[in-house]
């Protein structure tokens, strides 16, 4: 018993109590992202934004997930339900485990394996299929469309993000998240790569299917995309899971690019603050730079999309990759 | 010289910076909406809302079934029916004007000779039912009881033009 209990048992617990602690306040992230986003939208369009439920607002994401799960859930006609409901789950699992890898902290993060950015990498692949899946399974010309023209985008821009993240790799000799940002105690990468964070940004952008790239969900030609069969709780899980993509990307850009938990300048007032509140800080500059964003651009063209991800980025990346590999290669900086 | 100048815009990304230099300075300016049912806009004193049917301060109603609003309401909406009351004054028996027809041209009120039909301040009285959009008198008269201290002042703002 005492076996089962110390070999067993507590470790499961334990770990099950690791994943709440990382699960439960990205949601609540995602819930005040929504909010977030309203509010910040409305300033820059000069309205005020939600301001009645709770003080300033601040109860609306609730009242809205409530609502959303108050509503009735509509199977189409014709369509496959076993993919139909599998889509929106896979998309909202998908943005949860990627955070299994995020360092939060030195030392603090789920699974610390060596092949981290590897990993993001696959699972932000991956997230193309519940997209791909929902539009498939809804029987629907406007969702199927939407469906086709994401996995489009984001397949395109995924093979420009991988040229940037080796831009990355060939500067800190590791996979290992935790080492990428602890290469970054001199300098963050956003300085000397500095193009390649622009691109790494407006990549993220299209990759989350983000303005000025959500043509998958274009409301004036295909209504609402992948998801316009969706309704309920199967809608929230598609939402859920775009804002916690969201988050995702801009740890990611956080952890290549701006330093991950690390404070701007090494020295006494900014190291007094956890680790932890400067990555958290990171997250939020990025994801507020994505709704400014969405505040400032129209969106793309579909040609428009596909010229700068093949025909702008792939050789650019491709150039600042050749380019990063003989100056490290040329000065002797290759790390060990 | 031309290509190289929009190559580089292109490049430095200046448009897209000046374009989110201009929302980010958005940002801190003054809301330009207001928290509508809890503040409300300015309306003018020549405001048309709801109608009310107006009565003298000794309480009489000021109507006096002339029936020019009647004839002059270009939508039909207004129905009087009038017959002598019992002190041999000509007073209306109904009175009904129905919103539904309203277009809120506010010929009504011009034609009144006695301003016994008056268009309030009032445009918050949407209803669950069309049945509640068929005003009778006695819906008139209590508007007109409930609005008379605004509308009083409206009037007299417009006096000197009318």
């Amino acid at each position: 018993m005492a076996e089962f209990w110390s070999g067993f048992l507590l470790p499961l617990i334990i770990m099950v109590l690791q994943i709440l602690a990382i699960v439960v306040p990205l949601l609540v992230a995602v819930a005040f992202m929504t909010y977030a986003e309203r509010k910040i939208m409305g300033s820059m369009q000069l309205r005020q934004g939600p301001a009645i439920v709770g003080p300033f607002g601040l109860m609306q994401p609730f009242a809205d997930g409530l609502k959303l799960f108050a509503k009735e859930q509509i199977l189409p006609e014709g369509a496959n339900r076993i993919v139909f409901y599998i889509a929106p789950m896979l998309t909202f699992f998908l943005a949860l485990i990627a955070w299994a890898v995020i360092p939060f902290d030195y030392g603090v993060v789920l699974s610390n394996i060596n092949v981290g950015v590897l990993y993001l990498f696959a699972i932000s692949s991956l997230g193309v299929y519940g997209i791909v899946m929902a539009g498939w399974a809804s029987n629907s010309r406007y969702a199927f469309l939407g469906a086709l023209r994401s996995a489009a985008q984001m397949v395109s821009y995924e093979v420009s993000m991988g040229l940037i993240i080796i831009t990355v790799l060939l500067c800190v000799g590791s996979l290992n998240l935790t080492d990428i940002v602890r290469a970054q105690e001199t300098v963050w990468f956003a300085i000397p790569l500095l193009p390649m964070f622009v691109m790494f940004f407006i990549s993220a952008l299209a990759e989350t299917n983000r303005a000025p790239f959500d043509l998958p969900e274009g409301e004036s030609e295909l209504v609402a995309g992948f998801m316009v069969e969706y309704s309920s709780a199967p809608f929230a899980l598609f939402f859920l899971g775009e804002y916690a993509n969201m988050i995702l990307m801009s740890a990611m850009t956080s952890i290549l690019f701006l330093g991950g938990w690390l404070p701007p300048l090494p020295i006494a007032p900014f190291t007094w603050v956890p680790g932890i509140v400067w990555f958290a800080l990171k997250i939020a500059l990025c994801l507020f730079t994505f709704v400014w964003v969405r505040a400032t651009v129209p969106r793309y063209r579909y040609d428009q999309l596909m010229r700068l991800g093949w025909k702008v980025f792939l050789p650019f990346s491709l150039f600042w990759v050749v380019l990063t590999a003989g100056v490290l290669v040329t000065f002797g900086w290759l790390p060990k | 010289m031309a290509f190289l100048d929009r190559a580089a815009r292109s490049l430095f990304l200046t448009e897209l910076l000046g374009g989110m230099a201009l929302t980010l300075r958005y940002m801190f300016k003054p809301k330009v909406t207001i928290n509508y049912p809890y503040e409300k806009g300015p309306i003018s004193s020549r405001f048309r809302g709801e109608h009310v049917l107006r009565r003298y301060a000794n309480g009489e109603e000021r109507c006096i079934a002339c029936k020019l609003c009647e004839a002059v309401c270009p939508a039909l909406a207004i129905t009087i029916e009038a017959e002598p009351r019992d002190d041999g004054s000509r007073r209306t028996t109904r009175y009904d004007i129905d919103m539904t027809k309203c277009i809120y041209c506010g010929l009504c009120q011009e034609a009144c000779p006695v301003d016994a039909v008056v268009m309030g301040p009032n445009f918050e009285f949407s209803t669950e039912s069309r049945e509640e959009l068929f005003y009778n008198k006695q819906k008139l008269l209590a508007n007109g009881d409930r609005w008379e201290a605004e509308i009083a002042q409206n009037l007299a703002a417009e006096a000197p033009y009318r």
